[in-house]
């Protein structure tokens, strides 16, 4: 059992992922986390003067309790299934970032110059955090879908959009990371 | 009890993000380098058994738990909200090193920082909702 502990492989957990969605599928729902975020803004009172978010929220709700059960399962991850969890990254990948000062790579989940508890006091850092889920959140809304709607739904039952969509998510990162975080880092 | 079914698929969801290291900034970088071959051996995995499953599905007419037929509804047809979506989704995703599901995995691990990211997706959301209109779809 002791591989529980260590990383899982890629053709295990892929696996894992498809069964998360035919999951969803047998319980007659699709999957597609960033939903939910709509659902928070539904529930928040968005509604009162914005048509987008004037649904019965309650009626996604099946979508609140994956995203509190994702919640839940990163707790029972990082306490109960694992020691040290420290991604195996290349080393050219490390090096490169140490260069950029991220110092923890290769030491730790998160990079610590992001995630730690620091990174409240930090306006830069807030400020990347904030720009950097702004951008999910408004990217997956005007997209109809993030990774799981798109990458896994959507080209699963083999959706042109979402192929469109996941070649956007793939000019976007990379664009991110070759040509801005040369400025931001 | 339907909802306690979503929460165990959720919990499940997590473990996997969490455990398949999807979930951390590290690997997100190493994909967007071409470094490694993990994250596109987990989505390309995925997609081959989901595509193998949605095609039983469909074939077979296979019900759900709740007695109906399992539908797919097919994504509206469009270019520009799909290519501009989905790059500026892509900006965030390689700058904050976490997609939606991914982020609330996070939460529960304890790295507290991800709520200010979590608080940025929400806000994203909810501007995107306010401007859609004047947006190309």
């Amino acid at each position: 059992m002791s591989w529980i502990y260590e990383p899982w492989p890629w053709y295990v957990s892929g696996p894992l992922i498809a069964a998360t969605m035919a999951a969803l599928l047998f319980a007659g729902k699709n999957f597609g986390m960033s939903s939910n975020l709509r659902t928070v803004c539904a529930a928040l009172g968005a509604g009162k003067n914005c048509d987008f978010f004037c649904f019965d929220w309650r009626g996604q709700r099946w979508n609140l309790f994956v995203m509190a059960g994702a919640i839940i399962g990163g707790f029972i991850a990082m306490h109960f299934l694992s020691d040290n969890p420290v991604p195996d990254i290349n080393p050219d990948v490390i090096a490169q970032l140490k260069q950029k000062g991220f110092e923890s790579a290769g030491s730790s989940y998160l990079p610590t110059e992001l995630f730690s508890n620091q990174a409240f006091s930090s306006a830069k850092t807030l400020g990347l955090l904030v720009l950097g889920g702004f951008l999910v959140g408004f990217g997956a809304r005007y997209a109809g879908g993030c990774t799981s709607g798109h990458a896994i739904s959507g080209l699963s039952n083999l959706q042109l959009p979402s192929f469109v969509a996941v070649i956007g998510f793939f000019i976007g990162g990379l664009i991110m990371v070759h040509l801005l975080f040369p400025i931001l880092f | 009890m339907k909802n306690l079914v979503f929460l165990i698929i959720g919990i499940f969801f997590g473990i996997v993000m969490f455990k398949s290291e999807a979930a951390s900034w590290f690997r997100i970088y190493e994909m967007f380098q071409f470094k490694s071959f993990h994250m596109y051996g987990i989505i390309g995995s995925a997609l081959m058994l989901g595509i193998i499953v949605v095609q039983i599905i469909k074939r077979r007419e296979l019900k759900h738990m709740g007695g109906g037929t399992i539908e797919f509804v097919p994504k509206e047809k469009s270019f520009a909200r799909y290519m501009f979506g989905g790059i500026i989704f892509g900006l965030g995703w390689a700058l904050a090193g976490a997609c939606p599901g991914p982020m609330f995995t996070l939460l529960g691990a304890g790295f507290f920082p991800i709520l200010i990211v979590i608080g940025g997706a929400v806000a994203g959301t909810w501007v995107y909702g306010l401007l859609k209109n004047k947006l190309p779809h």
